[in-house]
């Protein structure tokens, strides 16, 4: 076993039950543990399947168009404390975002365990997107479930998967958001478990979910790594991605989680500011707990209940986090902060006038880490960021909160109470 | 004040079939959730499920959604939910809480026992804690006298359900479908082929709940298992109520057809 710079077991160890330290596992009814069992063993076979991987690395590079650029930011750097920054640009991937790497692996998978229909929760869209764009590639029925209230504010992304053929289903339960997406999902499968895979977006649910979506995400941090070595010819000092989930920072931080010398640095939403209580910083404000189908950081009561969470930012709307991050959490390997959403608006409006880039909100509570991280770290620091998502999806948002006169023209529904 | 073994011992003696009935604990509140409870028992129900009110309870179906909420809503919290076993105990029926995870875990699974039994409660169903997490939970529970029911559903192996009855102790909860809580007109013909493979792979009495809403099912059911659930039938009569007058009165109609049920069990 492969040990950290502490000496401790490596962070990314797993027992057979899937568990990364008291993180991870599995909690939830009976009729799916005969599903997860068959997911569990299929991905094992297909992951040493020549014809499996070679067919997934085609439709990366072929598809979505892999492998994703590193651009050098240099302007932007100069807000970053004249640091040398880097964007992994999987905004540049095909439907926009990292999700399409994990979603190709599952809907392969899906062909291959027989099944005919696919489901996904969705929050900011970007997942359901990606997901019914695999359904139609592979010819897979497809139902999107997401919360009324993300269905408001991503109306853009609504109208996107239901061109591609899928079926999306407004979830009124709850908070309306992702989590409810998600119970709403959940409860599907375990009805049509047989002919049905559940699509799951992110590195969180029970096992085998964190570890065959952070397989399927790893490409970002192995190209990134070459990358980084190509330009530099040194690692980066720190590595930073937001984290809702948290399916793109474990895809950038595996490469570099046995490098004690890089930092890895983990953004979670601050909302309107952790002391409101209107956020999602499961670190900063949550503890230990379960939530769907996993051990890991919850924001909850004090009996257990869980907490609505609040971002100007769908994707990070979640009041659970990936039990890998917990462990990493909780090792001190990576650390985590809240952004709040003013932060992230002004990384997000720096990047798009600094760069020429758009950013998705999620994406722009990295850009704000990477400014905190340069003015701390100093203009010698190489800081690498994963560029999640592209902005297309958030204009009505930003337009909204920046104030812009849009002249009547309908971008969409932005989320009220932002001037 | 009798324990489950008791009282499917009781029920076999009479040739017929336990009835269970669920209910969440507050709702529609603390006081009116004891009485609809009552009103069971008073009925027939022989064990009582008391549920415990969860943000996210993802077996449930609409109907248990909506009284969860309510009861959330109305400030039900762990401490009610084990006052209104104590109330129940006190009836003299055999009190059960079902209670996903979480809330167990964050109230603390040591204390969450003791308080369970010093409540008079008997047992706990736990829906969403699989075997292999349940370590400290079968502990707990065995040093304070408290039964674990586990579930097994359509899609269990038969390795599976040894696994899980290895662990499970009152009785084991047969899942009659692959879905969530709620009624359909006709019972999946995957229960009585479950209740079979469970039999042959452990001598746990054997309990059937999810989608039991009628009599005339409760009837089928009891032709071949030891147990029958209902759940969100029950919480449809409240739900349906104008008032709490005719919540007790719905409540107290089905149960007595429900007993009625268990004791014509039809020989399938």
């Amino acid at each position: 076993m492969s040990t950290d710079s502490t000496g401790s077991p490596a962070p990314r160890s797993l027992d057979e039950h899937g568990h990364f330290g008291p993180f991870g596992g599995r909690f939830v009814p009976e009729a799916l543990t005969a599903a997860l069992d068959e997911l569990d063993a299929e991905f094992r076979a297909a992951i040493v399947d020549p014809e499996f991987t070679t067919r997934l690395v085609q439709l990366e590079r072929d598809y979505t168009g892999r492998p994703s650029p590193l651009t050098p930011a240099l302007r932007f750097g100069e807000l970053c404390g004249g640091a040398r920054v880097y964007l992994k640009r999987e905004d540049l991937n095909h439907t926009g975002s990292h999700k399409i790497n994990n979603v190709l692996g599952q809907a392969l998978l899906t062909v291959r365990m027989g099944k005919e229909r696919v489901i996904a929760e969705t929050g900011a869209g970007q997942h359901g997107v990606a997901t019914a764009t695999a359904a139609a590639l592979m010819g897979l029925e497809c139902t999107v479930y997401m919360g009324e209230e993300d269905t408001r504010r991503q109306a853009l992304n609504v109208a996107r998967m239901k061109l591609l053929g899928a079926e999306v289903i407004p979830v009124t339960a709850g908070s309306r958001t992702l989590k409810d997406a998600i119970n709403e999902a959940m409860r599907d499968w375990v009805t049509t478990v047989e002919r049905t895979h559940y699509v799951l977006g992110t590195v969180t649910g029970p096992a085998p979910f964190p570890e065959m979506v952070r397989y399927f995400h790893q490409v970002i941090g192995r190209e990134a790594r070459e990358q980084i070595l190509a330009v530099e010819g040194r690692l980066p000092d720190a590595v930073a991605a937001c984290v809702g989930g948290g399916s793109n920072a474990i895809g950038i931080f595996g490469a570099f989680l046995d490098e004690p010398s890089v930092q890895l640095r983990g953004y979670e939403a601050g909302g309107e500011g952790v002391e409101t209580g209107r956020h999602a910083s499961r670190f900063a404000a949550g503890r230990p707990g379960v939530l769907h189908g996993a051990r890991t950081y919850v924001m909850q009561d004090e009996w257990g209940q869980t907490l609505p969470s609040h971002s100007i930012s769908a994707g990070l709307d979640y009041p659970g986090v990936g039990p890998e991050h917990s462990w990493l959490h909780d090792t001190g390997r990576a650390t985590y902060e809240p952004i709040d959403d003013r932060e992230a608006m002004e990384a997000f409006a720096a990047l798009c006038r600094t760069e020429g880039i758009i950013p998705a909100i999620e994406s722009a509570h990295a850009l704000a880490g990477a400014m905190r991280l340069g003015r701390e770290l100093g203009p010698d620091a190489v800081i690498l960021v994963n560029l999640s998502g592209r902005g297309d999806k958030d204009v009505a948002t930003a337009a909204a909160w920046f104030g812009m006169d849009l002249e009547g023209h309908d971008l969409g529904r932005a989320p009220g109470g932002q001037a | 004040m009798s324990t489950l073994a008791e009282a499917f011992a009781r029920a076999r003696d009479e040739n017929r079939a336990a009835l269970i009935g669920y209910l969440p604990a507050g709702f529609p509140t603390k006081e009116q959730g004891i009485e609809l409870m009552a009103a069971m028992v008073a009925a027939g129900v022989d064990i009582v499920e008391v549920g415990l009110p969860y943000s996210d309870p993802l077996m449930d179906g609409p109907d248990i959604q909506a009284a969860v909420t309510t009861a959330l809503a109305a400030g039900t919290t762990t401490d009610v939910v084990l006052d209104t076993v104590a109330a129940v105990a006190d009836t003299g029926a055999v009190a059960l809480v079902m209670s996903y995870w979480n809330p167990i875990e964050q109230y603390g699974v040591d204390r969450f026992a003791e308080r369970m039994a010093a409540a008079g409660g008997r047992g706990v169903i736990t829906p969403d804690l699989t075997p292999e997490e349940a370590g400290d939970w079968v502990a707990a529970t065995t040093a304070n006298g408290l039964d674990r029911v586990f579930l097994a559903a359509p899609s269990s192996t038969d390795a599976r359900i040894g696994v899980i009855a290895s662990v499970t102790s009152g009785f084991l909860y047969a899942a009659s479908k692959m879905g969530v809580t709620g009624g359909r007109t006709a019972i999946s013909s995957a229960a009585p082929d479950l209740v079979k493979r469970c039999r042959s792979l452990t001598d746990l009495p054997i309990a059937v709940g999810i989608g039991i809403s009628t009599g005339e099912q409760a009837a089928e059911v009891a032709g071949y298992a030891d147990g029958v659930i209902v759940g969100a039938a029950f919480v449809r009569r409240v739900l349906n109520a104008p008032d709490h007058a005719g919540a007790l009165a719905g409540v107290t109609e089905l149960a007595t057809e429900l007993a009625a049920g268990v004791r014509n069990p039809r020989i399938p």
